[in-house]
């Protein structure tokens, strides 16, 4: 067996070995610092929802909203208290309007439902 | 799950038995639930049989990973279908080309593996956002800028892969041209390393990219022989200020000067930047009024939107750069700048704030324009710009490469505007713009949805664009893959003799087919159709 063969093997069973690995999308300006028990289902919104569903401009989920609610629900999702954790979930697998689907790869299944419980918490159902 | 019908069932299982063995349970995917979110969310099939589907998902996170899962594929023959971060949105997503394709996910493979301050470069893998590389710049406090597309969270390897291009100073903003040395996984698992990474231990691999002997990184890139698994890219040093302008020229008939002045400045270098070139009023989306004065075909037409654009202050043409540099240096090119302009009668430049750097974290966030200035971001999202306007669920773009000359850009203008209302088509866009370094593509968003007719009509009048564009010898610099068929069937010179030359490669380097069918028309042997 070549060296090179060895290494290989070896790689790959730890690849395996290491277990599951999170995936990591931030879609920030800088890295996301949060206080010490600050919900995860915040963190994961931070980092990957509030580039477009977050406050300030250039925010494309917040002006589309704005303008298909006008005022009647709040732009914002962190301010909404109609959202339901299914509700969340499904939008995030599924998309809506110019928001594509997001995948495991980007998004795992716990990042997901930490953020449907977060955005889902004043609502109803799971 | 639809396996590809040259697939035997078993094959196919014991492929996934094997790739999971390689990267884990975890990383390959074949339920619904998780297939799904690798169907194109801007398919113009959505809802119809022609949508394209994957039939799995394997996804490794080390270029061993890739070698071993390539080996499988080869193994039991199964098409797989690379995707570094599956944002190439408009252009076909997340989707294989070829439905049933197992698709490849290196979203995983993230890792940023080196930066360069003093020489100005990164080398990454396919993962690595363009927001990823900002942050982790910012976070070193590099003097170092990006250069990013708009949107801003797709991969470095995918964007300049597919001949994406962005917005600062060239080359930086042509993402290919900015690229420097490749490290590639060929269809039977070899790991090649172009230009000087093909030394051992070569300190220059993303200095300089042609090393010795025939340059092979082109035919990597809008192709289906390689999987890139590193990359390197040549980076701005940051710029001690930026500024921001908009020219602008009051009429019609100044369009042909007003964009060969653009033009002229780009190729002596005094703009280096993107240009935006638009038309407020040949543009899209527009209101009821202007709609009804585009719609009139005579000889009053061009009266008629002068005297719109004269009535209510809209200039007639504008064009969008940036400079950048050392302030002295940035003024005298801005004052030089101004007086090509004013040539023209009524021309004018409108200077928008002069921005200095390094930036706090609350510049960049109220930054307006961000990708100018190398900050990413996703701006482009917004679905709803009216409340009575439809909701633009997503959209595919005609994206020709136009000659940059003023008279022939303003019959394109024309002449699109024609066929997009035949075709029923509402866009938005209808801009030139000077993604790569000598050439104008024109940008056309044309919607599409979940409604089928509606899709129906926007690929007829797609295919209808693309059709009479050939006959100008205007072709797609980029393309969706409903249309990579027909795309390169334009490219026809001499009974398509390049894609014919494709497909030798092709059958030269990946004899069996594993590697991304049918991606821009390049097809494995077994399933070309006879010409």
């Amino acid at each position: 067996m070549s060296v090179r063969l060895v290494c290989t093997v070896v790689l790959l069973v730890r690849c395996v070995s290491a277990g599951a690995v999170e995936p990591t999308i931030s879609w920030t300006w800088f890295p996301v610092q949060e206080p010490a028990g600050t919900p995860r289902g915040k963190i994961e919104f931070d980092r990957a929802c509030a580039v477009c569903h977050g406050t300030g401009p250039d925010r494309p989920g917040t002006a589309s909203l704005q303008v298909k609610y006008q005022g009647k629900l709040p732009a914002l999702l962190e301010e909404r208290t109609d959202l339901t954790p299914a509700a969340v979930r499904y939008f995030i697998r599924n998309g809506v309007a110019m928001m594509p689907r997001f995948r495991k790869t980007e998004l795992s299944d716990p990042q997901v439902d930490a953020i449907a419980r977060y955005l889902g918490r004043s609502g109803s159902g799971s | 799950m639809t396996i590809p019908p040259t697939i035997a069932t078993v094959d196919f299982r014991q492929a996934l038995g094997d790739w999971r063995k390689v990267v884990g349970e975890e990383w390959v995917l074949t339920s619904d639930a998780d297939l799904d979110p690798y169907r194109d969310s801007y398919s113009p099939f959505a809802g119809e049989a022609q949508e394209r589907r994957a039939s799995a998902v394997v996804a490794p996170d080390s270029v061993q990973q890739v070698q071993e899962v390539v080996r499988v594929a080869n193994r039991h023959q199964i098409p797989l279908y690379p995707i570094s971060t599956g944002k190439n949105l408009t252009y076909g997503g997340s989707a294989p080309v070829y439905s049933g394709s197992v698709v490849l996910d290196l979203k995983r493979m993230n890792r940023i593996l080196e930066v360069s301050e003093k020489n100005a470069y990164a080398l990454v893998e396919p993962g690595v956002s363009y927001f990823d590389l900002y942050r982790y710049i910012r976070e070193k406090k590099l003097k170092l800028w990006i250069d990013c597309p708009d949107p801003g969270w797709g991969s470095l390897i995918g964007n300049s892969l597919d001949h994406g291009a962005g917005y600062t100073s060239a080359p930086y903003r042509d993402h290919f041209e900015a690229h420097c040395g490749m490290e590639v996984v060929l269809a039977d698992g070899e790991l090649v390393r172009t230009g000087m990474g093909a030394m051992h231990n070569s300190p220059t691999w993303q200095q300089f990219r042609y090393g010795l002997g025939p340059m092979v990184d082109g035919i990597f890139t809008q192709s289906n022989f390689g999987i890139v698994t590193k990359m390197g890219f040549w980076l701005m040093p940051e710029p001690e200020c930026a500024l921001w302008m908009t020219a602008l020229a009051p009429r019609h008939d100044d369009g042909p000067a007003f964009i060969d002045t653009v033009a002229s400045l780009t190729y002596s270098g005094l703009i280096s930047s993107q240009v935006f070139i638009e038309s407020p009023v040949l543009g899209f989306p527009m209101g009821p009024e202007l709609s009804a004065l585009r719609r009139k075909w005579d000889a009053t037409r061009v009266a008629g939107l002068d005297a719109y654009a004269s009535r209510t202050g809209a200039p007639f043409w504008t064009a969008t750069f940036a400079l950048y540099g050392p302030e002295s240096v940035v003024r005298a090119k801005a004052a030089h700048i101004r007086a090509s302009f004013e040539r023209i009668a009524g021309g004018t430049v409108k200077d928008h704030e002069l921005v200095r750097f390094p930036l706090s974290d609350e510049q960049v966030a109220q930054l307006p324009e961000k990708p100018r200035f190398g900050v990413p971001n996703l701006a482009y999202f917004q679905s709803r710009f009216a409340p009575e306007a439809p909701v633009f669920e997503g959209h595919m773009d005609f994206s020709p490469i136009v000659p940059f000359d003023g008279k022939t850009i303003v019959e394109a203008m024309s002449l699109f505007d024609r066929l997009l209302q035949e075709g029923e088509v509402a866009p938005l866009g209808g801009r030139a713009i000077t993604y790569h370094l000598r050439a104008a593509c024109m940008i056309y968003a044309i919607p599409v949805g979940k409604d089928i007719r509606s899709n129906q009509k926007a690929r007829e009048a797609f295919s209808r664009l693309m059709d009479v564009a050939a006959e100008h010898g205007w072709g797609e610099y980029r393309i969706h893959p409903a249309f990579m068929d027909k795309g390169m069937g334009l490219y026809a010179f001499n009974n398509n003799a390049l894609l014919r030359l494709h497909e030798r490669l092709k059958d030269a380097i990946d004899p069996r087919g594993i590697l991304s069918a049918g991606r821009y028309g390049i097809w494995p042997k077994h399933l070309r159709k006879p010409s």
